[in-house]
């Protein structure tokens, strides 16, 4: 049992998917038991791949025994076990978290929710383990896909918003199927590790920057990496609630993981062209998180805010990508989780307020947290960590990426990070003086009134829902706290990544 | 280094003791008695007090203690380390806590304040960071403190979150935040630089890390935040607009944790980071003394012009502060002795005026000097003492502030800048010219004119018959937990005034670690 862990992660969840649709017909609770277990069962997976690999290095795994380059290699060192590991318990976490927001729903929406979270978690574990640039694509679709359901779940304004991203995610997801099929061309293999040994000759090659262009156009879209954002926002706000931490916080993530895998381990980031790549990657970057950042200030919409607010942040992993020394791959690759961890929890606490009192805009949030004190402890601890306080997880980020960039002499990087933890500051303390100081609107006052009434529960709030966002907000925390083993992890590791 | 390193985790304790008081009262403060929860402060001050006056003797005989908790990031740990420097700013900030502990409970309840359990968690918290700041033995985890103070006021800043206070506390963020990053990308710069951030007595950067220009430029970045909290021109804004919170939290922040922070933080840079030897080469030091010569002046000017008693105290402590701002600034062994010990001075003098005209406060809810005629008559004692403190601060002898005036002074002789001695002895009448009318004011027997009457209209019979009953009618009654904290704190202040080392013997502790910082560089 214990050698086909890694391929649990994956089959795990998928299983659960088609699991919770056929169980939920017979009894629909089933479905997200089925679920739920499914994707704990992924984490455990991963928890215990990730152990192995820091122990004796790189897990690999054959599907059906065939040896790669004929067959599909999963292959799983720290770094992706890290990852696939925060993205098992984030997809873990919004399936608890999602029970009591549909519970009231037919069986066909109950389970069907259900089976395209477990799919979603499928895709993105899958894309992270996978050792195979095609089989990449075929997990990016299978999370895109799901993705696209999920929001579309979300009813209202939702249809249009998955509409648009399934247009501009497609034409990503072609961008990226194109250059991998030049790869393909010039070395005819789609094994990672094969693809590594073979690409040295093809640098020179007058069209290597075709497929380069590509790739970084479709990881580009997938994780709204500025000025590819514009279906972002509108996503992320509409998404089902239940499924908005995930889709928010982990959904972009892993195709900037994705582009750290191509970028440092296939291709070569010595390579001048590879170099000039991430250049241009880090200027979108760079831009993006000055962008992201005022546009989350000109926000009403609390989701919306959050969802500026990625595109400035996922802006920070990309400089991190670009500057590219240890240090700073250490900062993005933490900035990985970190984020995922903390705009996960903001995303569960905005679908909180709005579970409880059906309010989005943070003007009406004043004196929230007399009424629901662990929501705003959450939303103010994740908060912090995203304007980069210490000692939660967005500092520490900001530190590794900090030394890396003044290790390469990039000191308008710096500078850029600190000119956004300080935009970051006034959008979050904007709403957390209306949490504390504001008084409460009439609206918020009648709509508590009537929602304590119907809606029972807890004190401020279903069980499952305080206990995963809870969870993900300590996350936040532990993330900081934690980060020099984390660290040490990957900086043991990545120098491998880098040069292999 | 010679010194003999305790393994403990003693500093850990005390500044853990009031993070963990912070957790408990916020968590089940609103769930018992307001008596129980005030224990809880009351505890974890007294606790506080012990850990860290209990680390005093072997301080002063050369021993420091130091531990680390944990891995901060990649090779830099979360180190505290006793060090003479922090030993004095601990002790000053433990000692005060209890006393502001106790007057807390008198005036929140005198005031029937709202929110209190916040209140108290916050004022843990910042104590909690305020011993860290002071113990912290490398850069990163000075970082991680001074955020957590800056983070930590904010609350007590807007504690009415009215209009105004909300106003005052986004200035308050804006000041301390831009600063705070500015001095996060100095750090970052040092850690890159050299590969180390353990504070050195003496410095542990060299001429040749960088380009000079680059090296005036760090010296302000890191010296910046240390500005802002202290309040040195012109970058004091934030300070005055906070005198919008309640009494005891200006209290805190004026005489133990924000101001004395960014005092401590600007020896803590020039005296372990840059070394007094590095920092004799950089226009940016001239440019801080300067700077802080004029604070002085200019601050003691604007002082005159408040009605506001709490906004004439504000300016004064900005005034008070660049003192420790010069004294460091200086880089003589003998004036850096002296700011450190000014922390001390001021800290105990400044918070006995605070909590005097909090006191006045309570009692009489006049905020304005121009309203104050004949409070001294009522409250002979609270003004007595605001009179003794406001000679100490302005240097009198047999108080302590008279002691560290004249290192200052000393030490601006010795480096040949007779010209601060002028400013420190015009500062010295200036205080004077503007605390004396208070008392003046205050115990004189004319009766007030319109402002009085306007009162008697608000509140509805209650009087203050005091003209009518001789000089002084009946002993002050107010409440002793208003009293009897300035009582203690102007008793303190008198016995270091004769005796510098009475106690914790906190001059020795500063002249250590002048000595120490001298010494090396």
């Amino acid at each position: 049992m214990r050698e086909n862990a890694p391929v649990c992660i994956v089959i795990l969840p998928l299983a659960a998917a088609l699991l919770s649709l056929c169980l939920g017909y017979v009894k629909k609770e089933a479905a997200g038991w089925a679920a739920i277990i499914g994707l704990g069962g992924a984490f455990l997976c991963s928890l215990q791949v990730f152990c192995q690999a820091v122990k004796t290095g790189e897990v690999s795994y054959y599907l059906g025994n065939w040896e790669p380059p004929y067959g599909i290699a999963f292959s799983i060192d720290p770094l992706s076990g890290l990852i696939a590991m925060m993205a098992a318990l984030l997809a873990l976490l919004s399936a608890i978290y999602a029970l009591s927001f549909v519970k009231e729903e037919g069986w066909v929406r109950y389970a069907g929710f259900y089976a395209l979270l477990s799919l979603l978690a499928a895709g993105l574990l899958g894309m992270t383990i996978t050792g195979d640039v095609f089989n990449l694509y075929v997990f990016l679709e299978i999370a895109s896909l799901a993705g696209y359901g999920l929001i579309g779940f979300g009813g209202g304004k939702s249809a249009l918003a998955s509409f648009r991203y399934l247009l501009i995610g497609t034409i990503g997801a072609s961008f990226y199927l194109l250059g991998i099929g030049y790869l393909f061309a010039f070395t005819g293999t789609l094994n990672m590790a094969d693809l590594s040994e073979r690409m040295s000759p093809f640098f020179e090659n007058t069209f290597m920057w075709l497929p380069m262009a590509m790739i970084l156009i479709g990881f580009g879209i997938k994780m709204a990496l500025f000025p590819m954002h514009g279906w972002q926002p509108d996503a992320y706000s509409y998404a089902h609630p239940g499924a908005a931490g995930l889709i928010a916080g982990v959904m972009a993530k892993i195709p900037a993981y994705a582009m750290l895998r191509f970028f440092f381990c296939i291709l070569d980031p010595h390579v001048p062209s590879v170099q000039m790549a991430m250049n241009l990657a880090g200027i979108a970057a760079a831009a993006g998180i000055i962008f992201g950042s005022v546009m989350a200030i000109a926000q009403k919409d609390f989701r919306r805010m959050l969802a500026y607010s990625s595109v400035a942040q996922v802006g920070y992993i990309v400089v991190g990508f670009s500057i590219g020394n240890p240090l700073a791959l250490t900062g993005a690759v933490l900035h990985i989780v970190g984020h995922g961890f903390m705009k996960s929890s903001l995303f569960m606490t905005a679908g909180a307020i709005r579970y409880r009192y059906g309010i989005v805009l943070y003007e009406n949030f004043g004196q929230l947290y007399r009424r629901m004190p662990v929501t705003t402890a959450v939303l103010v601890l994740s908060g912090l960590s995203m304007i980069g306080v210490p000692p939660t997880a967005g500092f520490f980020s900001k530190w590794y990426l900090g030394l890396g960039a003044a290790e390469a002499g990039e000191w308008i990087y710096i500078l850029l990070l600190l000119v956004s933890s300080l935009l970051n500051a006034v959008y979050f303390f904007r709403v957390f003086e209306t949490i504390f100081m504001q008084q409460p609107s009439s609206f918020t006052q009648k709509e508590a009134d009537d929602c304590s009434a119907n809606k029972p529960g807890g004190k401020e709030l279903p069980l499952t829902m305080l206990f995963s966002m809870g969870a993900a907000g300590l996350l936040v925390l532990v993330t900081g706290l934690c980060n020099q083993p984390m660290a040490q992890i990957l900086l043991s590791s990545l120098p491998e990544v880098i040069h292999s | 280094m010679s010194e003999e390193v305790i393994i403990s985790m003693r500093p850990f304790a005390a500044a853990g003791i009031s993070l963990l008081g912070a957790l408990v009262i916020i968590c089940f403060g609103n769930r018992v008695a307001p008596n129980v929860r005030e224990s809880w402060s009351v505890l974890a001050a007294l606790g506080k007090g012990m850990l860290v006056f209990s680390m005093v003797p072997a301080v002063l005989s050369g021993k420091v203690y130091q531990a680390t908790l944990f891995q901060v990031a990649e090779g830099i740990g979360l180190t505290l380390r006793t060090d003479p420097a922090g030993m004095v700013f601990a002790c000053l900030a433990s000692f005060l806590w209890i006393l502001t502990t106790v007057y807390s409970i008198g005036y929140m309840r005198g005031h029937r304040e709202k929110n209190q359990t916040g209140y108290y968690a916050c004022f843990a918290l910042c104590l909690c960071a305020t011993i860290g700041i002071s113990f912290a033995a490398n850069l990163a985890t000075f970082f991680v403190f001074f955020e957590m103070l800056t983070l930590a006021t904010y609350p007590l800043v807007v504690h009415y979150r009215d209009g105004e206070s909300r106003r005052a506390g986004r200035k308050y963020l804006a000041y301390t935040l831009i600063s705070g990053q500015v001095m996060l990308f100095g750090i970052l710069c040092i850690y890159a630089l050299t590969g180390r951030g353990d504070f050195t007595p003496g410095g542990f950067l060299s001429g040749g890390t960088a380009p000079s220009w680059a090296m005036e430029g760090l010296f302000a970045a890191m010296i910046l935040a240390g500005a802002v909290k202290a309040g040195i021109m012109p970058v004091h804004g934030w300070l005055p607009d906070a005198m919008v919170a309640p009494t005891p939290v200006s209290a805190l922040l004026h005489a133990v944790a924000v101001v004395k922070a960014g005092g401590f933080c600007i020896i803590r840079m020039v005296g372990y980071v840059f070394g007094p030897a590095l920092s004799a080469r950089l226009a940016a030091d001239t440019l801080l003394a300067l700077l802080a010569a004029a604070t002085i002046l200019a601050a003691s000017l604007i002082a005159m012009r408040q009605d506001h008693l709490k906004r004439r105290l504000a300016y004064s402590t900005i005034g008070q502060l660049s003192y420790v701002a010069l004294g460091a600034a200086l880089l003589a062994p003998v004036s850096m002795a002296g700011a450190l010990f000014h922390i001390v001075a001021h800290g105990l003098l400044k918070i006995t005026m605070f909590m005097c005209a909090g006191a006045v406060f309570v009692r009489t809810h006049k905020a304005y000097i121009s309203q104050m005629r004949g409070v001294g008559r009522s409250m002979p004692l609270v003004m007595g003492l605001f009179a003794v403190a406001s000679f100490g601060i302005a240097g009198m002898p047999f108080l302590p502030a008279f002691i560290s005036k004249l290192e200052i002074g000393l030490g601006a002789y010795e480096t040949g800048h007779p010209a601060y001695l002028a400013v420190l002895a015009a500062s010295s009448l200036l205080s004077l010219a503007y605390f004396l009318p208070v008392v003046w004011t205050a115990f004189s027997l004319e009766k007030t004119g319109e402002i009085e009457r306007e009162d008697k209209k608000d509140k509805t019979g209650e009087e203050e018959p005091a003209m009518q009953r001789g000089l002084f009618p009946g002993w002050d009654d107010t409440d002793w937990r208003l009293v009897l904290p300035p009582l203690l704190t102007v008793s303190a202040a008198v016995i270091l005034g004769i005796w510098p080392n009475a106690g914790a013997g906190i001059f020795e502790l500063a002249a250590m670690a002048a000595k120490e910082m001298g010494a090396v560089g």
